[in-house]
């Protein structure tokens, strides 16, 4: 999950931007860390050869080197965000080869619905994708808010109930990567965790074929089940019976996912995640 | 009858939190047992509890900020070792608890730790630094004071009676909806801030106007020193930022107790908007925090080092400069909602504008020191200290302000470790230099030196065991609030931070040995002159600690540095011996409204919680009364006798009139 080794254009943009930035400052930061070190040791009370300069208190050249030095590094670095937040916005498009693959995610509490509306199948906790394609995500929350975060793909977004938000990358290489939930949803949070699967494009017609046999349907009846509050530890996957499912959820067609029910009239509500374990 | 209160609220099953309970209920009930068999109640009550005495509330802010520290200092303490252990394991806490703790971590150490601290060093300081008597408001800055316990005091019971908030410390709807969180922790959470903050902008209107309104002779805006600046624009943020957060929380409750929609999924509400506005407060509420901690630097830096502070005009500049933009920056803690390129671009590069001026606070600090004759003294070191950390926190901070950077550091352990590299190496840095350094002012004697550097140096090193592993995590994908993990990559840094930790509290211990021995050698220690550092601003004119009038006469400033001057002057005049003309001084009686006050509203805050409303109605009533009372007082000043001045003042004069004579002598 390394933000440093980048398996994507997008994370590779964003790392790329992120070290960058770091050395840019670092050119400042580190003589001036040296120069507080040095000038607090040289003029320390007990050492005679250190001039005692009291009346040193303005010096228009000091004070304009000083208000300079932060504000051009500020200046270059603002240009670095101003093309960087363009090039890498979210919602930008990230050419790649063969046709775009469409996913829809659900953050449900706690786990993640990845919808393929062309494909028709949905899996959760697993994301299967081929390498090299445009991956063009839309993402709503059953309930609460979410963050869809794959480290090594770059770009995190949030999703919101009743919301959607755009979402476009690209993994280029095959192999197994781990995406996560980076808002905190309460108690199953930290199982929110989900597998990458990023397998070969002439691959990926097969394992959608192979996928769209199971038995299982995700349809409302069985959505209103998945986003019951708890933990899924297994990686079920289903069929899609209709490809506006996404739609249904996000515009509140379904109504938000239920919380959790109060065990007591005391005000301690019982934990959905505490029953998972 | 008890609305929502019975048994079950009591959490039997979780040994943690009432054993804590339990331990603190203790430590209370010995402590009153003590005072009462001692027979200090009525000197408590009409010293302490009653007193409007801003140097007096400035301690009491600063013992509730101590206190506070300790319970979220060990709330860090054990997130640190449930993620230590929580590698493909439940670890020791289950997530329903770790989730409180994080929660409450954040809440206390902002709202209950760093707020009172500051607020309690401007308390204790402003007003002797302008050179007058008193703040503009005494009676208000005891309910400020009181009003910000009984928040305190809350968030405490709700470790033994009901729960906490288990959203995190903003309580992010819909998280934080009645829907999602059912229970009475975010109850405890929102009526908690909404009194104490009720009490923090009584507090920032207090002294925002004691600064614009009662400063001494000569005292004009250019000449006041630079705590009291920083002490303005942090207050100026408080009245203009703290209505946010009441307004948001109001309508957060309004969501939870009567059915509205504000925030919630249903009905059209919005948490775009929550976000929006909390981050409104939120943004400038860090630069309330870490302001007064610049003035702190401001002072100490100028003294220790012997010289007047480098390019004051522009840090008043720079000051103001952060004030007024951090206001416009908000929107950079959520760049990852899909707000689009402009707007995201353009908040990423304002964030970026306030690197700034406080880069050049940083190299006018720096520029201080060159030429100086710089002791190191324990506050200089924590100064120093914080120069070197904070710089990295505002190299991390500028970085998460570019939103590329951001889009993968967002809520990561990245992000944790930047805002405690500059919450603790700024503002934390910031009260304990401060504490070190008008210590003698306040209680008439210094701290131990040898215990004091201890303290620095354990919670510096600490600080960078602790935090540099939390960064290397982020960059590893680690998010924050994480109960359990699997990833393997991720543990031996966890476990490197727990042993921060460790050193971190070792750290805090060497500071309350500190404490405990100075109190013991407090004879050895003694400041009589009042002037313990070679000082250069009028707190350091009046005695230690300050008779209650602070000063026999109203000091004439004539420069900046007003008491270096008068020092310089002194000696070169070898000190006129004339006898001065006392006259009578009248101060503000003291008054049990803020304590009653802030009864009332523990009582409604409470009863609020649980949906007592009978109690409510009682509490509100009562808190109501109290007003009404205090506003048809008769009068509300005493005044106390010339002689009375004179035989007070006299002592420190001698005191002083020997350290000038020694020093022409030598």
């Amino acid at each position: 999950m390394n933000l440093l080794d980048p398996q994507g254009p997008v994370a590779a943009g964003n790392s790329t931007i992120l070290v960058d930035s770091v050395f840019i400052m670092l050119v400042i930061v580190v003589p001036t860390i040296f120069a507080i070190l040095a000038f607090a040791f040289w003029f320390r009370a007990s050492n005679p050869r250190a001039r005692y300069q009291p009346e040193f208190v303005y010096s228009g050249r000091v004070e304009m080197v000083v208000w300079s030095i932060p504000a051009l590094t500020v200046i270059l670095l603002g240009g670095v965000a101003w093309i960087g937040s363009h090039q890498l916005d979210p919602a930008a498009p990230v050419p790649g080869t063969g046709s775009p693959v469409r996913i829809q995610a659900v953050s449900l509490d706690w786990k993640w619905l990845f919808i393929y509306p062309d494909q028709r199948i949905a899996a959760v906790n697993t994301l299967t994708v081929p390498a090299g394609a445009e991956l063009n995500f839309q993402l709503t929350s059953s309930s609460v808010m979410n963050t869809f975060f794959i480290p090594q793909l770059g770009s995190m977004i949030y999703t919101m109930n009743g919301m959607v938000t755009k979402l476009n990358l690209r993994a280029d290489n095959e192999g197994k990567l781990q995406g996560l939930s980076a808002h905190f949803s309460g108690d199953g949070f930290p199982d929110m965790m989900f597998d990458v699967n990023v397998i070969s494009p002439l691959a990926f017609p097969d394992w959608v074929a192979n996928t769209a046999k199971t038995d299982a349907v995700l349809n409302e009846d069985s959505y209103k089940k998945l986003m019951q509050q708890g933990i899924e530890k297994g990686r079920p996957v289903y069929r899609l019976e209709d490809p506006r499912l996404f739609d249904l959820i996000a515009t509140q067609h379904i109504p938000p996912g239920p919380g959790p029910a109060l065990a007591s009239e005391a005000g301690r509500s019982h934990s959905g995640g505490h029953d998972a374990r | 009858m008890l609305g929502k209160l019975n048994w079950s609220a009591i959490p039997l099953d979780q040994p943690i939190p009432l054993v804590a309970g339990a331990v603190v209920l203790v430590a209370i009930l010995g402590v009153l047992g003590w005072v009462v068999v001692k027979g200090h109640l009525p000197y408590l009550w009409r010293e302490w509890i009653t007193s409007v005495d801003h140097k007096r509330i400035g301690v009491m802010y600063i013992l509730l900020a101590s206190v506070m520290l300790l319970r979220g200092g060990s709330d860090a303490i054990m997130m640190r070792i449930q993620q230590a252990v929580a590698y493909q394991s439940q670890g020791y806490l289950p997530p329903e608890h770790y989730n409180q703790i994080f929660s409450a971590h954040g809440t206390i150490m902002i709202f209950f730790v760093a707020m009172p601290f500051v607020i309690g060093l401007m308390n204790l300081i402003v007003p002797l630094q302008l050179g007058v008597r008193d703040v503009a408001f005494p009676t208000l800055n005891s309910v400020g004071f009181w009003l910000t316990a009984t928040g305190a005091l809350l968030v405490n019971i709700s470790l033994v009676v009901g729960e906490f908030a288990r959203t995190g410390w903003l309580a992010f709807p819909p998280l934080s909806e009645l829907s999602y969180s059912p229970g009475v922790g975010v109850d405890y959470y929102a009526w908690s801030l909404q009194i104490s903050g009720v009490g923090t902008l009584v507090a920032g209107i207090n002294l925002v106007t004691t600064v614009l309104k009662l400063r001494t002779k000569g005292m004009n805006y250019l000449r006041m020193p630079m705590f009291c600046w920083t002490t303005l624009a942090s207050n100026l943020l408080i009245v203009a930022a703290f209505p946010i957060l009441t307004a948001t929380l109001a309508m957060l409750l309004l969501d939870r107790y009567l059915g509205f929609h504000f925030f919630t999924n249903e009905a059209g509400g919005n948490v775009m908007m929550f976000m929006n506005l909390i981050w409104a407060w939120g943004h400038p509420e860090v630069y309330i925090l870490v302001l007064p901690a610049f003035g702190i630097f401001s002072e100490v830096v100028s003294t220790f080092s012997g010289k007047a502070l480098f390019g004051y005009r522009s840090m008043v500049l720079a000051t103001m400069a952060i004030c007024v933009v951090s206001f416009m920056v908000w929107l950079h803690h959520f760049f990852t909602m899909g707000a689009g390129p402009n707007v995201n671009a353009i908040f990423g590069i304002a964030s970026m504008i306030i690197a700034i001026p406080t880069g050049v606070k940083i190299y006018n600090w720096l520029f201080t020191m060159y030429g100086g004759r710089i002791r190191f003294a324990t506050p200089m070191l924590w100064s120093v200290g914080f120069m070197v950390t904070f710089i990295i926190g505002g190299l991390t901070g500028v970085l998460l302000a570019v939103p590329p950077a951001d889009f993968i550091l967002h809520n990561s352990m990245f992000l944790v470790a930047h805002f405690h590299n500059v919450i603790i190496g700024g503002v934390l840095f910031g009260v304990f230099a401060g504490f070190e350094y008008w210590f003698p002012k306040a209680f008439g004697f210094r701290l131990d030196e040898r215990w004091g550097k201890a303290a620095f140096w354990f919670t510096f090193i600490g600080f960078f065991i602790t935090f540099m592993p939390l960064y290397i995590v982020g960059l590893l994908g680690m998010t924050r609030r994480m109960q359990h993990y699997d990833v393997a990559a991720w543990r031996p840094w966890m476990i490197v931070a727990a042993v921060g930790v460790a050193v971190l509290t070792i750290g805090v211990i060497c500071q309350i040995v500190q404490l405990v021995v100075s109190i013991r050698n407090r004879e050895a220690l003694r400041d009589r002159t009042g002037d313990p550092w070679d000082g250069r601003s009028l707190e350091w004119a009046t005695s230690s600690p300050p008779p209650v009038f602070n000063f026999a006469f109203n000091p004439d400033v004539r420069g900046e540095d007003a008491y270096w001057d008068m020092k310089a002057r002194a000696k070169q005049q070898s000190l006129a011996h004339e006898t001065p003309d006392y006259q009578d001084i009248e101060m503000p009686r003291n008054s049990p409204t803020g304590f009653v006050c802030a009864f009332f509203a523990t009582i409604m805050g409470f009863a609020l919680i649980w949906h007592i409303w009978w109690m409510v109605i009682l509490g509100g009533l009562g808190a109501w009364a109290t007003f009404v009372v205090f506003a048809w007082r008769d009068h509300d000043e005493y005044v106390i006798p010339a002689e009375e001045v004179a035989r007070i003042d006299r002592s420190n004069i001698q005191e002083r009139r020997n350290l000038v004579s020694m020093a022409g002598a030598v």
